[in-house]
């Protein structure tokens, strides 16, 4: 009897915590295309993590089939509300993103590039950076907020045009000093709580963190339809939340510390595809 | 009219005759609940979608009522037998009055 007792025990404390796992599945989007949700690892992460995994494989059924149709991704919405922003002319040029960039799809392998050095400007930029640079020095229209509506509609159009991609985005080079930066940060402890982002996406991805599976923390689907909140969650705007949870006064979205943050986090997807707008709880 | 309102659907463009197909139907709507209040305490009035229909040339294939606890951008997925060619009409009614349609034309073959 006590040995049935305690096989019993050992069976539910291990389907616990397969609960928490990745699943195995595939992402087919529309039926059409097949995306990267798993792959090796970047080499520059050899000390860390073996093979990288996109946050869809850590949500639920239900959760991970919204985001397989376009018809049942409610990110979508947003997506149409940035094509009616691409095509709407502003500011003191008269000119819409169509007026340069002709149709949004253009724009395919944008997305997975960011954020990039900028030669010109002798600085790593986001995406974010870039459309506001756009706004006001070729349409002559006032800057969106960093992590507003109409930014995240934005970004989400342009990552919608890049999905099945993979992220690539360049480490090297002129963008090799934010890049460290961005790393500092990501092993830096901060807040009451003292965790730090590898505390939780690199050394306890897979496990619980109360009742919410904590992901390896990849940037590849964002910006992210949120359940919670039913709308579209910008990366910064995400950093700044998690900042938040260490019980840390936050940097601001857009400064210079979320930068170099968001081209590390970025670089540690390279090789997952763009996914966004993707499905979150 | 409540900003930003779209109605979306999706049918199969062709469908055997006799066949049961899957419609996928939402429209962007902020479902305004008319429980919540605003900064300074004043009620947020009521703005709801309160009824969705669909008809399959003049027939009626489904009639809903939705009510004030449903979410922001209502989706409704359900299925409908298709006896012939022809033509889903699909009417959203608005608490302000307004009146958002949609139809989608389905072929035999």
């Amino acid at each position: 009897m006590k040995k049935f007792m305690s096989a019993v025990l050992v069976s539910t404390l291990s389907t616990t915590m397969v609960m928490a796992d990745p699943v195995d599945d595939t992402l087919i989007l529309n039926e059409e295309i097949t995306l990267v949700t798993r792959t090796a690892a970047p080499a520059h992460m050899a000390d860390a993590v073996d093979e990288i995994m996109s946050g869809w494989l850590f949500r639920g059924t239900e959760t991970r089939a919204m985001q397989m149709d376009d018809f049942d991704n409610p990110g979508m919405i947003f997506v149409e509300k940035g094509e009616d922003l691409w095509n709407t002319a502003e500011g003191s040029e008269g000119k819409s993103c169509a007026s340069c960039h002709n149709d949004s799809d253009s724009m395919a392998g944008v997305r997975p590039v960011y954020p990039k050095y900028n030669e010109a400007a002798g600085e790593v930029r986001t995406l974010e950076m870039q459309v506001n640079d756009c706004r006001e020095n070729r349409m002559g229209a006032e800057p969106w907020k960093y992590t507003g509506g109409d930014m995240t509609n934005m970004t989400a159009l342009l990552a919608s045009v890049s999905r099945g991609l993979p992220v690539n985005v360049a480490i090297d080079g002129p963008a090799q000093s934010t890049w460290e930066a961005g790393k500092e940060l990501y092993y830096t402890r901060t807040g009451q709580l003292e965790l730090a982002c590898a505390s939780c996406h690199e050394d306890n991805y897979g496990n619980m963190i109360r009742a919410d599976h904590l992901s390896q923390g990849q940037i590849n689907g964002f910006p992210t339809y949120r359940l919670k909140n039913t709308k579209l969650n910008s990366v910064h705007a995400r950093f700044k939340g998690c900042v938040r949870d260490t019980r840390a006064e936050t940097f601001k979205p857009g400064s210079d510390e979320f930068i170099a943050l968001e081209l590390y986090v970025a670089s540690r997807g390279n090789g997952l595809s763009v996914e966004g707008p993707s499905v979150r709880n | 009219m409540a900003k930003g309102v779209k109605p979306r659907v999706k049918v199969p463009k062709k469908a055997a005759a006799g066949d049961t197909i899957t419609i996928k139907t939402l429209i962007s709507h902020k479902m305004e609940s008319g429980q919540r209040k605003d900064d300074d305490g004043n009620a947020i009035p009521r703005s709801i979608i309160n009824r969705f229909t669909c008809d399959f040339n003049g027939e009626n294939v489904i009639d809903v009522t939705l009510e004030p606890a449903i979410s922001t951008n209502p989706y409704l997925e359900f299925e409908a037998l298709v006896p012939e060619a022809g033509e889903f009409k699909f009417t959203w009614y608005d608490d302000d009055g307004s009146i958002y349609e949609e139809s989608k034309k389905i072929a035999i073959g």
